[in-house]
């Protein structure tokens, strides 16, 4: 459904590189999501895949339509909704939305059924400006705008991003139901707790693919012995941690810090060692790494 | 062309619904030509007049009577000699001067013909053009009523001079000058920011994602503006007509023809700039800088073109509200019809043609 090969581009006449020999190939009704922090190339991706920027070297098909050359037939097939709400503020709800089902000539009852779940939403507000909306609701907005003439591949650049942790759930929701009737989904997000939500993810950092795969395989690929630890003083907690001869990594995960060590080692060196240093009520657990822990992983070993 | 018809509607929604660019629509072009025409007004009362009167006879006698009994003139002093004259306009108050030789009414009996001098201050043009008049009228309704008494017609011939600014350049030119240099300005202005708002918006991200033709666009960012200006066009008209008393002579459909096509022109300079610009400011400071000046200078109702430099007048060529400007002057001041303006209205035509091409090509389907 989606193919890249070897994609490169650069910003800045090469001096800023944004995407580095990417490839990966997203199949039909799969939901796919691309996974990394702010400036790791993600929406330089999109991009080139709704075919709004050229890639500086490689080859990508989006519906076996190349970006480059078939740039119309791909126009027509996709639906994409930028990471910046990019509707008119000034016209109401049921104006965007209609404006968008003319321009791609069709009309909001032929497609009412795909965005049925989504628009009833906000359809008390249709005569609302759109500007004038809250952000969950915004981006139902626009996922509605994105969907209104049946797209076969949906291109989601950071949907949840600013959204209500309520809002963010029930968009994960609609996606599946979307994918349930064979939509191609491509969604990029920063956050790692939605990547679980995925059919298959890519971390992607410095415009680098680190790791591609189910999130479960990704997870599992996690070898070290994962602890969390948790004690009064947190900040002094990892100081003294990171400090420790055999840490391999340590970071803050919520109200616990989760620690990797270079070998097996019990509990008690460990708590000997922080009590020593005057830490009290000291918590020590193995714990079920996530796919920050991988993340993290991956970033800071060479 | 469902597609259009939306993109044109949705042009629309966004112009009513921005009630600053609306007010700046209507509003610009209607305060400078109402400012204008009260700048321009020809109603002039009680304008001070010195009489120098040689000759002292009946006939001068009653001629200064008339002149005094006007509402336009207000004899202040009788004066003798050039020097003295000169005197009195030195002074600033005094408007106008006016000068009967010796031997008046003797030449009118003899010769059937005697001579007055007018001298008028024509540093302001207008104000010495309008006296002008009034003083020729008044002489000539005089020289009728004489005329009709005696066999032989009688003729006073009131000889004028303008002082300081003896050719009077400037003054009628001025209406179609405004006309030209605003809506220039205000089209430009307008579309300028069309394309490049919604690139800065993120609008254009999406809409570049969708199977809609440029040309869609570039018309129907048009529309809105077209429409609007050439509603403002008829104000102008109304407005040049009534409170300037501009007559129309020509024909009001060859006027508005024109207008459209100046229109177009402008809007597709707009639309240029447009699509060129990074940000709205950059596109709205690019049409005023960059059209202000040129229209100003080049147009041709503040300095004569035929006195320019080659260079500069080679150069006028390509600022459409000089041709804009000529069609105006031709149609409404001399009422001249199509057969005298077709050049000037095939040269708007191809220039709006050859602009939304370039427009067009330069229009980008993708983001930088």
């Amino acid at each position: 459904m989606v193919e890249l090969k070897n994609i490169k581009k650069t910003y800045n006449k090469g001096s800023i590189i944004a995407v580095e020999d990417i490839s990966f190939n997203v199949d039909k009704g799969e939901l796919f999501g691309l996974i990394g922090p702010d400036g790791a190339g993600k929406t330089s991706i999109f991009r080139m895949l709704t075919t709004l920027m050229i890639p500086d070297s490689g080859t990508a098909s989006v519906n076996g339509f190349d970006i480059v050359k078939e740039y119309k037939a791909i126009r027509n097939c996709v639906g994409y909704m930028p990471g910046k709400f990019s509707l008119y503020q000034d016209l109401t709800v049921e104006e965007n939305l209609s404006f968008f089902a003319t321009i791609f000539g069709t009309t909001i009852k032929e497609n009412y059924d795909l965005i049925k779940d989504i628009y009833v939403q906000i359809e008390p507000f249709k005569k609302r400006m759109a500007g004038k909306l809250s952000g969950g609701m915004k981006q139902k907005l626009a996922l509605s705008c994105a969907l209104i003439h049946k797209p076969t591949v949906l291109f989601l650049d950071e949907p949840t991003t600013g959204v209500d942790a309520v809002s963010r759930k029930e968009f994960w929701a609609m996606l599946k139901k979307l994918k349930q009737q064979g939509i191609t989904i491509i969604v990029s997000t920063p956050y790692m707790d939605e990547a679980i939500l995925c059919d298959r993810i890519a971390l992607i950092q410095a415009g680098k693919i680190l790791s591609l795969d189910t999130p479960e395989k990704i997870v599992t690929n996690f070898q070290d012995k994962l602890y969390a630890v948790k004690a009064n003083n947190t900040y002094k907690l990892l100081t003294d941690l990171r400090k420790f001869s055999l840490t391999n990594s340590c970071f803050a995960f919520g109200e616990y810090l989760h620690v990797t060590f270079s070998e097996n080692i019990s509990e008690n060196t460990v708590t000997a060692y922080l009590e020593k240093l005057g830490h009290t009520n000291i918590e020590f657990k193995t714990t079920i790494p996530t796919i920050e822990d991988c993340f993290i992983k991956l970033i800071t070993s060479p | 062309m469902k597609q259009l018809f939306t993109f044109v509607k949705k042009e629309f929604l966004h112009v009513f619904r921005d009630k600053k660019t609306l007010l700046m629509l209507f509003g610009l072009p209607i305060t400078q030509i109402v400012l204008f025409g009260f700048a321009l007004s020809n109603e002039i009362k009680n304008s001070k007049v010195v009489i120098c009167d040689y000759s002292n006879d009946a006939v001068t006698k009653q001629i200064i009577e008339k002149i005094q009994a006007s509402k336009y003139f207000d004899i202040t002093e009788k004066v003798y000699g050039r020097d003295e004259i000169e005197k009195t306009f030195k002074k600033g108050e005094v408007k106008m001067a006016i000068v009967f030789p010796a031997h008046f009414a003797d030449d009118l009996l003899h010769s059937n013909k005697a001579q007055i001098q007018v001298i008028a201050d024509a540093s302001d043009p207008n104000t010495a053009t309008a006296l002008k008049n009034n003083v020729s009228s008044i002489i000539n309704d005089y020289s009728a009523s004489i005329g009709a008494r005696s066999i032989m017609p009688m003729q006073i011939v009131p000889e004028v001079r303008m002082l300081y600014n003896p050719e009077l350049k400037g003054a009628p030119n001025f209406v179609p000058g405004v006309m030209a240099l605003v809506l220039m300005l205000v089209c430009t202005m307008m579309s300028s920011i069309a394309i490049v708002k919604e690139k800065e918006l993120g609008t254009m991200e999406i809409l570049l994602v969708s199977p809609f033709k440029p040309i869609i666009i570039i018309i129907s960012k048009l529309m809105p503006y077209l429409l609007i200006s050439v509603f403002n066009f008829g104000i102008i008209l109304i407005l040049s007509s009534t409170l300037l008393g501009l007559e129309i002579k020509g024909s009001i459909f060859l006027l508005f023809a024109a207008a459209t096509l100046f229109i177009v022109t402008s809007l597709a300079i707009g639309l240029l700039i447009s699509t060129g610009a990074k940000t709205q400011q950059a596109a709205m400071m690019t049409s005023l800088m960059g059209m202000m000046l040129p229209t100003m200078l080049l147009t041709g109702f503040m300095f004569p073109i035929e006195n320019m430099p080659l260079p500069m007048q080679l150069l006028s060529n390509i600022v459409p509200s000089r041709w804009f400007f000529v069609i105006i002057k031709n149609v409404m001041l001399k009422g001249l019809g199509f057969a005298t303006v077709w050049k000037e209205m095939l040269i708007l035509f191809s220039m709006s043609i050859f602009l939304l091409n370039i427009s067009l090509r330069k229009f980008k389907i993708r983001l930088e």
